[in-house]
């Protein structure tokens, strides 16, 4: 490769590594674990729209590597994707179907469908076989209408008036079993979605902390981050504020700043060009 | 020409795969975390009461902390069958010793009984994390800690279970007042060493996943065994 003419990346994932790291762990170098989110997340279809909600815990194993994370992803401005599975992957996919989403979007002059969006992230996984660790639930409101999808890691989807997914979709889903119809209030929806992760959160160890819930209408979204605080953290119950001097002074040396000259530019705000 | 022919029997490709195995695990890891801590002339130990096993709770309320005698609790946590197992025989023996030395065993007779019966059984072994707490024969407190096999530590302080490598770090800075300077050799109160326990537990629930819902503390005098419980978070 040149300096003068660098060669454009190729496209898509690199597996230069593969071999070298398929010998390093034959050899006793396990690879490094993912970031998991051990999750619930949920959507259901309400009288007017979309509702999606989700828990904030992100996971390493057995410990909570991320105690507020987002898992409710943005895909298009009808549209928001709940992520269960591998951390990156979620992040990594949705932002890449938002990507080819808005360029759709400005295209076709029109609001992309969900479908749209189903179909693509469907694809896409379904061409990693599963190695693309995505457990996705899709929900937006376009020019027909409400819509969810969940989709799978090897690429299959289900169209639902009502999903669940991750570590805590059978505690979720126990709740809309029990209380969900076609007919729901917005508000009495909100309701529903929050006890369904509210249970995933108490029930599931794998999910934990708060309830974040995106509303999605046909023209308008309402994206309520810590919707519900369902767990709050204990109280110390003594200081643990250390005295100065505390931390041993190994050495220390002291470099003495020579001020040779001091001149003054003021400098006029420049705007961004965005012709 | 060679009497054995190389290979009579025809091949079936159905038969030609090598005997599937299944495999059995007698141990079941039902997470929970204990953690002692021993001054002049108490002795503290607190333990979770979450019992779980993979992503779900079995029960919030479960008591992990078994009185031996008037001056010795043991905390247990790791295989829940185990500790069922291990505890009503540690009880059977206690009550044999007193019946055949007309004595309650004292704390540091109890310790070396238990690392015994854990060596006892070395190769399948009580897949349990143990914390021994009580009175010593001057009535100091003391903590001893084991490993499933039956090594035994004695210590001051100690955190084990699911989330002890997260805790006795932070033990040794606030007990052990470890890579500190100017800090006064002053006497651990009781006060302080069950505030510590408590804010330690808290901090477990926020990181450890088998850790949480509230925790059941002892505190061991030479007055006998008080009862504390305190709340944590449920998530």
């Amino acid at each position: 490769m040149s300096v003068l003419c660098p060669e454009t990346p190729a496209p898509g994932f690199s597996f230069a590594n593969c071999k070298r790291n398929a010998l390093l762990e034959s050899k006793g170098f396990p690879v490094p674990k993912a970031t998991k989110t051990g999750t619930t997340i949920v959507g259901i279809i309400f009288k007017d729209g979309v509702i999606l909600g989700a828990d904030t815990r992100a996971t390493e194993d057995t410990t909570v590597s991320d105690k507020n994370c987002e898992k409710i992803h943005y895909l298009a401005p009808n549209m928001y994707c709940c992520g269960a599975g591998t951390a990156a992957d979620t992040e990594q996919t949705t932002q890449m179907i938002s990507s080819q989403l808005e360029l759709h979007r400005l295209f076709t002059n029109r609001v992309a469908r969900v479908a749209t969006a189903n179909q693509m992230l469907k694809q896409y996984l379904f061409r990693y076989q599963g190695h693309i660790g995505a457990a996705l639930v899709l929900g937006g409101v376009d020019s027909t209408g409400p819509h969810l999808y969940s989709i799978y890691p090897h690429g299959s989807t289900d169209k639902l008036p009502y999903t669940t997914m991750g570590s805590g979709s059978l505690a979720a889903m126990a709740v809309f079993e029990s209380r969900w119809n076609p007919d729901l209030e917005e508000e009495e929806g909100v309701k529903l979605v929050r006890d369904a992760i509210a249970a995933g959160i108490f029930n599931d160890l794998g999910s934990g902390s708060n309830v974040d819930i995106c509303i999605i209408r046909k023209g308008s979204v309402d994206y309520r981050r810590t919707f519900d605080e369902a767990n709050k953290k204990g109280v110390r119950q003594s200081s643990y504020r250390y005295p100065k001097g505390t931390t041993a002074v190994l050495s220390s040396k002291t470099i003495d700043v020579e001020v040779v000259d001091v001149t003054v530019h003021p400098i006029e705000p420049e705007h961004m060009d965005t012709a | 020409m060679s009497l054995v022919q190389p290979e009579m029997r025809p091949h079936y490709p159905d038969y030609a795969t090598a005997p599937t195995q299944h495999h059995f695990s007698p141990y079941a890891d039902n997470g929970g975390s204990v953690v002692a801590i021993a001054g002049d002339d108490f002795v503290v130990i607190g333990a979770d009461t979450r019992l779980s096993a993979g992503f779900s709770i079995y029960t919030r309320d479960q008591n992990k902390l078994f009185r031996l005698s008037d001056t010795t609790v043991l905390g247990c946590s790791g295989c829940w069958c185990d500790t069922l197992t291990l505890t009503r025989i540690l009880t059977a023996r206690m009550q044999m010793y007193q019946q055949e030395h007309n004595k309650v065993m004292t704390t540091p007779a109890c310790a070396q009984m238990l690392s015994t019966m854990l060596y006892y059984k070395r190769f399948f072994p009580y897949y349990i994390s143990n914390i021994l707490v009580g009175l010593d024969n001057e009535g100091k407190g003391c903590v001893y800690s084991y490993d499933p096999i039956g090594h035994c530590e004695k210590a001051t302080y100690r955190a084990g279970g699911s989330a002890g490598a997260l805790l006795q770090p932070l033990l040794d800075n606030q007990i052990g007042l470890k890579n500190m300077q100017n800090v006064g050799d002053s006497k651990l109160s009781l006060e302080r060493a069950l505030a510590v326990l408590k804010d330690v537990f808290i901090s477990a629930a926020e990181r450890d996943i088998f850790t949480g819902d509230s925790i059941l503390i002892n505190v061991i005098t030479k007055d006998g065994i008080q009862d504390y419980s305190f709340q944590l978070r449920k998530d």
